[in-house]
């Protein structure tokens, strides 16, 4: 499998870690290879839900990329997946997966990207669709 | 046609081998090579190199050609060009992202523990 994985230490404890990768006004700081600004972020943070982020590049280009959570379990793992818009890969879809450890008072953040084949992509939809049924079924359970 | 994705797949699963990585490394040294040739450095027997090249040609690394009796290899750069290029996109891409990202995250941390110091002091 095609992928990518970095690892950073940071000096916050994993809740606040968890909350800058999710919430809209914490993306607006950080998402995107340069310094150039967030022009807006959408999210639902929950089994099923989207998010959405365009932002413009120091070269004045815009890019817009979107996805789905497949995991949330706050405030140690993310799953998501991801494609971009308006561009000629948009049909290729990759997976985010984000694993977040307490140490030291701090957290340690692996990132992996992934780009999934076509069976494996299609497992995840399945994955990330059994997810939300089952959190409708708990619901209504609970009713 | 073999899509996008599931090409740089084989590229990446061709390269996960030590052995297949060996024998990229003799190409990048010679403009080809035959098949004994290959086998020499990396201590191998004959039918566990042509498995090997098996997997880089398909993963379309290499190409074989015969001339003769003998069997000529050949290393074949797009693919693995197109592979380093998606890993550097994302690299770039995430690294400037995520060093942000912990700036970001350090700064609220920071905030966050102020009003505990003021309150202890």
């Amino acid at each position: 499998m095609t992928s990518l994985t970095l690892v950073r230490r940071i000096a916050a404890r994993p809740s606040i870690v968890f909350d800058a990768l999710t919430t809209p006004e914490g993306i607006a700081h950080w998402w995107g290879p340069d310094s150039g600004p967030v022009l807006f972020a959408e999210t639902d943070v929950r089994i099923g839900g989207r998010f959405k982020v365009r932002f413009r590049m120091l070269d004045s280009t815009e890019h817009e990329s979107q996805g789905e959570y497949l995991e949330v379990n706050p405030p140690e793992r993310l799953v998501m997946t991801w494609r971009w818009l308006g561009r000629e890969d948009e049909d290729e879809e990759s997976r985010i997966e984000i694993d977040l450890r307490p140490v030291n008072g701090g957290t340690e953040l692996v990132f992996t990207h992934a780009l999934l084949s076509s069976e494996e992509s299609r497992k995840a939809h399945t994955e990330g669709w059994n997810g939300a049924l089952d959190k409708l079924e708990k619901y209504l359970g609970s009713l | 046609m073999v899509n996008y994705t599931d090409r740089l797949d084989r590229v990446f699963g061709a390269l996960v081998s030590p052995a297949r990585r060996a024998i990229l490394m003799r190409l990048t040294q010679t403009d080809c090579a035959s098949i004994s040739e290959l086998a020499q450095p990396v201590a191998m027997t004959l039918p566990a190199v042509m498995k090997h090249l098996d997997v880089l040609e398909q993963a379309r690394l290499i190409t074989r050609a015969k001339t003769g009796r003998t069997m000529f290899v050949r290393l074949s750069p797009k693919p693995m060009a197109e592979a380093l290029a998606w890993l550097r996109h994302y690299e770039q891409f995430w690294s400037g992202s995520l060093d942000r990202l912990v700036a970001y995250a350090e700064k609220k941390e920071a905030r966050a523990r102020k009003p505990l110091v003021r309150k202890t002091g």
